[in-house]
């Protein structure tokens, strides 16, 4: 599903960021990355959905060699990973429901489709009810999980997720990982970013920790492993 | 890309005019603000030119001819004037219209004075020479005076349209339309730059949105599209907007200059003459201008 071969990368500015990784992610599983910052988790998250690209190294996504992509590719990729981030990144002027709607109007699925799936994604993260209000009407939690909707859409193998729970509070950032465990359940990968040691003691995967740029752990069903 | 894709784009396209409500407004307001400057000083261009032509068809050629040379030769000069291409329309003034003329130029008091040239007019016969173009009447004057030279009556006298005089008056007409000309391009061009730099800066404002779309998996024409759209709305209703206001400005105008000014000799420009020009270049540029600001800065954030 992913793989990363003696994947190096070093930013223009000379910075080195992943320092020779090599890792296999199979389907279906859930991964918590963990590290400290500036480790190079972030860089890491971003090669997989091709914001950054490896400077050495092999790296395939749901079997298409990312590291070679041509520009114009990039997009068909992506429609094949669902992003979450720890600031939501919803469209601002656009509607709980259109937001959703947006990822499946980029794949060009038929109307009806479009409104009978968002409308099962957002029964399914609990919004139905908000689908007419806009992203600043909400509370942080509701919007994560508008993102995550979206996220899901368009049913991607792969959910990638970057501090998802940094913004909410413990009881909404639970609420969270209950529905990535379901969306997981279902059968979607997730990579998981996050400095959350009592999400990662508590709900126990693989924790894969990142130091210096170097994978320093990969451990199945590990503990978050630094003291906060 | 499927029509229903396009279908969306355009609403899209419409609905970001409303959904950017300030961002928008500005838009609007500053393609009318610029445009309107601009249409002020097209309908004044074209108001001096219309003036400027009107100086200019008032030069004439006079062809004064002996007296004594026969109606055959008349009309044998009037039709070679009348061949000259540049030549519109040759009359023919006997010396009794000439005088009659001039009498009715003099103030009433000082007409007796020409009573007593009834019988021995000192005037000559002559044709006056109108023109296509006003400009080129020292050259056919020139043509006109080479008759004599293939004629062994030298018919001829003389051919007068004010020399000296209208060389003057062209290079000041010419001077009108030139800087009327410069100004209105100049203006132009300013609106252009002010027009799509406002623009640029509510994309600049989106840089962030289009970022989203790209993480979603949107392709870069389809980011494109409603900006574009939005482009054409915006652009559409800046300069409908100053169409509007400019040609119900200018008809008022029209109909105020027609009480306070209808005996001046000066006619401001008919309406339909340049209603359409002014208001078809306004929309075009508007539109245009709409258009490419939006293309143009979408392009500059598209890679994300």
């Amino acid at each position: 599903m992913i793989e990363m071969h003696d994947i190096w990368k070093t930013y223009p500015d000379g910075t080195p960021a992943l320092q020779g990784i090599n890792i296999v992610i199979d389907r279906n599983e859930f991964v918590y990355v963990v590290g400290p910052s500036g480790a190079g988790k972030s860089t890491f998250m971003k090669l997989i959905y091709r914001e950054e690209v490896p400077t050495k190294g092999q790296l395939s996504v749901n079997g298409f060699n990312i590291g070679k992509l041509k520009q114009r590719k990039i997009p068909y990729v992506r429609r094949n990973i669902g992003v979450v981030f720890q600031d939501f990144r919803l469209l601002p002027k656009l509607s709980v429901y259109e937001n959703v709607a947006f990822a499946m109007e980029v794949v060009e699925s038929p109307k009806r489709q479009i409104r009978r799936r968002t409308m099962e994604v957002l029964e399914l993260v609990g919004l139905k009810h908000k689908a007419s209000s806009l992203p600043a009407q909400l509370s942080g939690g509701e919007q994560q999980r508008v993102a995550i909707a979206r996220a899901i859409v368009n049913s991607p193998s792969v959910i990638v997720a970057d501090e998802p729970t940094g913004n909410l509070d413990p009881e909404t950032s639970w609420g969270i990982m209950k529905l990535l465990e379901e969306i997981n359940f279902r059968g979607t990968t997730i990579v998981m970013a996050t400095h959350n040691k009592e999400i990662v003691n508590t709900l126990r995967k693989r924790v894969i920790a990142i130091e210096r740029g170097t994978i320093v752990r990969d451990q199945q069903r590990g503990d978050y492993g630094y003291e906060v | 890309m499927k029509f229903s894709t396009l279908v969306r784009h355009i609403r899209e396209g419409v609905k970001n005019v409303f959904r950017n409500g300030w961002m928008s407004f500005a838009s609007i307001g500053s393609i009318v603000v610029s445009l309107f400057v601009l249409g002020v000083f097209m309908l004044l261009a074209l108001n001096v030119n219309q003036w400027a032509d009107q100086f200019d068809s008032q030069v004439q050629v006079n062809v004064y001819l002996e007296s004594e040379i026969g109606q055959s030769k008349i009309d044998e000069l009037k039709t070679r004037i009348g061949n000259i291409a540049e030549v519109k329309q040759v009359t023919f003034v006997s010396k009794e219209e000439g005088l009659e003329k001039l009498r009715e130029d003099l103030d009433e008091d000082v007409k007796g004075a020409l009573d007593g040239y009834k019988d021995s007019n000192p005037l000559p016969d002559s044709f006056e020479v109108e023109l296509f173009d006003a400009q080129q009447v020292s050259y056919v004057a020139k043509q006109i005076l080479a008759f004599n030279e293939t004629d062994a009556d030298k018919p001829i006298i003389s051919v007068k349209y004010g020399q000296g005089y209208v060389e003057k008056l062209f290079r000041i007409t010419n001077a009108v339309r030139n800087v009327g000309l410069v100004v209105v391009a100049g203006l132009a061009v300013m609106a252009m730059f002010l027009i799509s730099t406002t623009i640029k800066m509510t994309i600049l404002a989106r840089r962030r949105e289009i970022g989203i779309m790209k993480l979603v998996g949107a392709t870069n024409n389809f980011i494109r599209w409603p900006f574009f759209i939005e482009g054409i709305v915006i652009g559409l209703a800046g300069s409908g907007i100053t169409t509007a206001l400019l040609l119900y400005g200018y008809s008022q105008l029209i109909a105020s200059t027609h009480y306070n000014m209808g005996l001046m000799m000066i006619e401001v420009v008919d309406m339909n003459k340049v209603g359409w020009l002014v208001g078809g270049t306004l929309v075009a540029l508007g539109t245009l201008i709409g258009v490419w600001g939006s293309v143009v800065s979408v392009r500059k954030h598209l890679k994300v």
